[in-house]
């Protein structure tokens, strides 16, 4: 089901031409621009493989990172399907466990990767990456940009809420529309942008950086620079509990995903698992767009989002049950109940406490984890701070990593918000720029006033704990 | 036979690796994040360790008493996300 009317988003604008796509040969109807999997759960289809086991596997993350989304299209196994987008005439297929390889494939003629020069070689297109390209930019230096969703924004794309801070730059502006006055800022620029575009693996060449890529999943590409920025962002957590794969139990970024940018009506029913600010807000645009919330659960003693979006969500009358947790997901290949059950002081679910919901949905918000696969791959040292969100990098304040030249910003250095990640993006893209030789003393100024706004931004309650995470991964 | 309920909570989605495939290991005195790399094929899938590694390193150390700061994460590999075999490869001139 797609989203026919919506408080904040217009998606009769957004829609690209109307295609078919066959799925196992029966014909759906899909629009150009969207991907594959996400068309198919606007025809209902929440199954797309099944496991070696023969458990049923659904969407799980909606960005190409779980691989949860695996499917044969075009007689290719093994596509991520979330971020590959549906083609007319497209043939798509469930997988059943490990599918053999096509058999009468030819490979192409050898030819060598194309290859592309610049002097800072930007991985990822969120705020961070965006605003680091932005910064080096501005100075002269010359900017590769390499993002691997269709579209550039990173999460931006799909947060219709008002963003606010203080003296903030874009407070009071929602996510999606910073994430487009942030594109028009790279267009305006010499940027070179490779949309669709993974990087697969980060290299020392001599003095230089190599980062090895693949456009559209097709195309072997070639990036050298002098500094890297690695801004990758995150990943969804994912906790134990009975079913926990079964299709319908998704990340909350992958509901995000589905209803915000591409207007497609994540269920009917949901139950959301943590009542940090990612599910509050969630349950807010769930309501937005015509969802119904049954419950917000939470582990924890205290609701851990802000007041003001936990106080809307109760008034709107989702209740927010702190001390529960969820026991198990039910349903025959797709999520129809969840059982969850009060919790004891010791996190010991209490028996007789239990509750069920008949839902079709349960999203997980339960928190997530920086994305720094690349930085451990190329040997930047790594260290666990739980209060950045588990694994991280070591950097300092110019937010290199422990290898040279290589810097880090936004989620991928420690979760934090949006408006964080902007300066550490900034600060990344001065200091890279600064590192190559382009920028002057200029530079050196803003990366010092991108350093009063951060510690400005994390001189509140959430702060405080970010900065005690700081202090566990800073160089200094 | 009742089913054990850690039968049906995947902590390895790729590899359909459960919460008592992890624990029983444990339970033999196997608790290096490796060696349980190695035989349960955990990391191994095409997320490479995205979801479960985390949720490994947890259950080793509540299983051992162990803080998580202390459990090293195995090794990231290129590549770091799927690639089709036929991206890498090509057909060579002379070969036919």
């Amino acid at each position: 089901m797609r989203i026919k009317e919506h408080p904040v988003i217009d998606f009769s604008k957004k829609k690209g031409r109307k295609v078919t796509i066959y799925f196992e040969g029966k014909p759906i109807e899909a629009y150009e621009g969207e991907p594959i999997a996400e068309a198919l759960h606007a025809a209902g289809i929440r199954v797309l493989n099944y496991t070696p086991r023969g458990r049923p596997r659904g969407l799980f993350c909606a960005i190409g990172k779980c691989s949860s989304c695996l499917m044969k299209v075009n007689g290719v196994p093994n596509v991520r399907t979330c971020i590959t987008l549906v083609e007319d005439g497209m043939r798509v297929e469930r997988q059943r466990g490990l599918e053999p390889l096509p058999q009468d494939y030819h490979p192409p003629k050898w030819k060598d990767a194309t290859k592309t020069e610049g002097d800072v070689i930007i991985i990822g297109g969120g705020p961070a990456g965006m605003m680091a390209a932005i910064s080096a930019a501005d100075h002269g230096a010359e900017v590769i940009l390499i993002d691997e969703q269709p579209m550039l924004g990173g999460q931006l794309v799909k947060q219709t809420h008002k963003f606010f801070g203080k003296r903030q730059q874009f407070a009071g502006v929602r996510g999606t529309k910073i994430a487009e006055i942030l594109k028009e800022e790279i267009e305006k620029r010499r940027i070179k942008v490779f949309s669709r575009t993974s990087a697969v693996g980060l290299f020392q060449d001599g003095d230089k950086k190599m980062v090895s890529a693949v456009r559209n999943n097709k195309e072997l590409l070639e990036f050298y620079g002098k500094a890297v920025v690695v801004a990758t962002g995150a990943l969804e957590k994912m906790i134990p509990f009975e079913n926990n794969d079964l299709p319908g139990v998704y990340g909350a970024g992958a509901i995000q995903t589905l209803m915000n940018t591409y207007g497609i009506m994540p269920g009917k029913r949901v139950l959301i698992v943590g009542a940090g600010n990612v599910g509050v807000i969630l349950a807010y645009q769930l309501i937005q767009a015509g969802v119904k919330v049954v419950a917000i659960i939470e582990a924890m003693p205290k609701i851990g989002g802000y007041f003001v979006h936990a106080a809307k969500v109760r008034r709107l009358g989702v209740p927010i049950l702190t001390r529960h947790t969820i026991l198990r997901a039910e349903g025959r290949d797709k999520v129809e109940r969840a059982i969850v059950a009060k919790i004891d002081e010791n996190w010991k679910p209490i028996p007789g406490t239990e509750k069920v919901y008949n839902v079709d949905i349960v999203a997980l918000a339960v928190g997530l984890r920086p994305s720094i696969e690349l930085l451990h791959q190329v040997g930047a040292q790594t260290t666990y701070v739980r209060e950045l969100g588990g694994y991280v990098v070591r950097h300092d304040d110019m937010m290199q990593t422990t290898v040279k030249d290589i810097f880090v910003a936004g989620d991928s250095s420690g979760i934090e918000e949006a408006t964080t990640a902007m300066l550490e993006g900034k600060i990344a893209g001065l200091a890279a720029a600064l590192r190559v030789g382009k920028a002057d003393l200029r530079a050196v100024n803003e990366v010092k006033k991108a350093h009063e706004e951060l510690m400005e931004f994390r001189s509140g309650p959430f702060g405080a704990r970010i900065l005690e995470g700081l202090e566990k991964v800073m160089i200094k | 036979m009742s089913e054990d309920p850690r039968e049906k909570i995947i902590i390895c989605r790729c590899n359909d690796v459960t919460l008592k495939d992890i624990e029983d290991i444990i339970d033999q005195g196997i608790t290096d994040i490796e060696e349980i790399k190695r035989l349960t094929r955990v990391g191994m899938g095409p997320c490479q360790g995205r979801t479960c590694i985390p949720l490994v390193a947890g259950i080793i150390a509540r299983k051992t008493g162990k803080k998580i700061e202390e459990i090293k994460i195995p090794i990231t590999r290129i590549p770091v996300r799927p690639v089709p075999l036929g991206v890498l490869v090509g057909e060579d001139e002379d070969e036919e």
